[in-house]
């Protein structure tokens, strides 16, 4: 379980998170969205600890603050938005980087299985810097991937945290990257991910947070959270959430300018 | 196709630079091994190694001329040049490391700028002394000032740059560049009211020389700068993944803030005990790590050991090179490495270009 309680973050002089409560379960995928500026990316930096907050997370019932951050680390991958690298290291170097202490440098298998599964075998000899911002997202994934292989580790749920995994993806490989998060929870570990693709996260999430103003407005199933009133006071415009018989869920901004035609 | 197999690596370790460095790290132990028998046969009098050591292996003894010559003047030279020289490449390449910018350099931090000062004042105002703590010091006044100098602006440029136990690395590099400008400024007071002794003092000492190595400064350079070497090859897997920027670093099980403490006080180290013996030499820090970043890729775990190895060969060489290029006098080895490093790294510069934009 990740259970965050009360958690307040401050950066002087503005009051960013306002006392929320957070909470994700292993074996689903929870997905935290809401408009630019509303504390999403904030809230993802309390849960995995990279800034300083008031209130306490626990991750499989340890409070993180306690932890080392090797002793976290062999808890829980995080990916980050964007990953500027400072070096000109070949993609096989960026991914070995994932490889926990305990793991073998030399596990160029792991490395290999990682980077097929974000479709990017073949690319081990590829400078990292020369990639296109997807192909790094997905290079940084896969460093990810093979630092948290096992979703299962001693019984106890290993973690992804995931900010706009897909933000630089084309469709195709938002899906795919979407479908390893899936996977991910199915085989029983818990993936948190920050999301600003509603029709994705209608399609993949099973839990979502509506964060608005330092706030969460709802938590729940998505289609507890995805609603015309809350979606529309969250996002400050008119939105629809319609649903197609073959195609689910599906959500649209209704602009003034088609309502007045 | 077979000959394509033949050519093609290993398609698993493709991209994996890690045997090629570890074959490097040979390669250079033989170089530095030869630039050592090279740095003890060369010589401004006319004493040869190589009949000293035909005459050893024969059984005769040492002429005590040779004796004095190779023991008490080339060998601690040698030895010297070997500390100095991996210093600074050591210490290069780790505050890059730090600072994740190949640019970066011991100077940058004020490290230099700091020694630099504290020995320009001692050879200034070390008149000034009482004459019984200037006795105590005596030759070394300048070199303990020049340690001290460093290590202060270490100190006060972190007590700058650190808040609430997290130090800024941007904060840090412009704090070492406010520290290094005032240094400068006070360093040019200094110069301004120095005699004429002084200054030549101050010039040759200012271009960086290993011509006054004698046991004794080798001894008291070695023990921090061995040290420091030694904590190096602790810091290669966090220096690796701080490529990743702070936070990365920290979700992949480093603890980011004991490496940025570990790495400055190894610095710091390296760096007082080399410009306090051997003056300000240049370039070493930048263009060592450099050329072996090109030639074997980044990672810290090969990247370390071998700028040491090539630091510490490089500085040989060039010291060779200041000893015989107008001989019987003696060019002072900043001048060198700064001749052959900057035109070198402009080079480097413009055949990377892409790879430095970050």
């Amino acid at each position: 379980m990740l259970d965050a309680t009360d958690i307040s973050v401050c950066y002087e002089p503005h009051r960013i998170l306002h006392g929320i409560d957070f909470h994700a379960a292993p074996g689903a995928v929870t997905a935290i969205v809401g408009p630019n500026g509303s504390g999403k990316t904030t809230l993802m930096r309390a849960l995995t600890g990279e800034t300083d907050y008031a209130g306490e997370v626990r991750l499989n019932n340890e409070n993180i603050a306690r932890l080392k951050p090797w002793e976290l680390a062999a808890m829980r991958g995080v990916l980050p938005q964007a990953t500027p690298l400072a070096f000109p290291f070949t993609v096989i170097e960026v991914v070995r980087l994932g490889l926990s202490r305990g793991v073998s440098a030399g596990n160029t298998d792991l490395i290999h299985r990682a980077l097929a599964r974000v479709d990017l075998s073949g690319f081990e000899g590829r400078f990292y810097q020369e990639l296109s911002g997807g192909e790094q997202q997905r290079v940084q994934l896969a460093r990810v991937l093979a630092q948290v292989w096992s979703p299962v580790e001693d019984g106890e749920p290993r973690w992804l945290f995931l900010d706009e995994p897909v933000s630089a993806l084309d469709i195709g490989h938002q899906l795919q990257v979407m479908q390893i998060a899936h996977d991910y929870a199915a085989a029983g570990g818990g993936v948190v991910t920050v999301m600003h693709d509603l029709n994705l996260t209608a399609m993949f999430a099973d839990s979502v947070a509506l964060v608005s103003e330092g706030r969460i407005l709802q938590q729940g199933a998505p289609e507890e959270v995805f609603n015309n009133a809350l979606l529309s006071r969250a996002y400050h415009c008119d939105v629809r959430v319609n649903s197609a018989p073959s195609q689910g869920t599906f959500i649209l901004p209704h602009a003034a300018k088609m309502a007045a035609e | 196709m077979t000959f394509l197999t033949h050519v093609m690596p290993d398609p698993a370790l493709a991209g994996d630079r890690s045997q090629k460095a570890r074959a490097l790290s040979f390669a250079l132990v033989f170089i530095l091994f030869a630039a050592a028998l090279l740095s003890l046969a060369i010589g401004a009098s006319g004493t040869s190694l190589w009949d000293a050591l035909i005459g050893l292996a024969n059984g005769e003894a040492l002429s005590a001329r040779d004796r004095i010559v190779l023991l008490d003047i080339r060998l601690p030279r040698t030895v010297m040049g070997m500390l100095v020289g991996a210093a600074l490449a050591v210490s290069g390449a780790v505050m890059q490391g730090l600072f994740r910018n190949p640019l970066a350099d011991p100077g940058l931090v004020g490290v230099s700028a700091g020694a630099g000062l504290g020995a320009i004042v001692a050879i200034v105002l070390g008149g000034l002394l009482p004459a019984t703590v200037a006795a105590m010091f005596g030759y070394y006044l300048v070199s303990v000032a020049a340690f001290v100098g460093g290590w202060l602006s270490t100190i006060l440029l972190y007590k700058v740059s650190t808040r609430r136990g997290r130090t800024s690395v941007a904060t840090m590099l412009l704090a070492g560049i406010a520290l290094g400008a005032l240094a400068g400024a006070l360093q040019g007071v200094l110069v301004y009211i120095a005699d004429d002794a002084q200054l030549r003092t101050l010039t040759f000492w200012g271009m960086g020389s290993l011509a006054g190595a004698t046991w004794t400064k080798v001894i008291a350079a070695a023990p921090l700068i061995l040290l420091a070497l030694a904590i190096v090859p602790f810091l290669a897997r966090g220096l690796n993944a701080l490529a990743l920027g702070e936070a990365a670093a920290s979700h992949i099980g480093i603890s980011v803030q004991r490496l940025k403490n570990t790495a400055i006080l190894m610095v710091a180290g390296a760096v007082g005990a080399a410009v306090a013996v051997a003056g300000g030499i240049g370039f070493i820090g930048i263009v060592v790590p450099h050329l072996l970043r090109l030639m074997v890729g980044p990672d810290h775990r090969y990247l370390l050991v071998n700028s040491a190895l090539l630091g510490a060969a490089l500085l040989l060489i060039a010291d060779v090179i200041s000893r015989v290029i107008i001989a019987p006098a003696e060019l002072p080895i900043g001048i060198v490495t700064a001749t052959l490093g900057g035109p070198f790294f402009l080079w480097i510069l413009l055949r990377q270009r892409g790879l430095l934009d970050m």
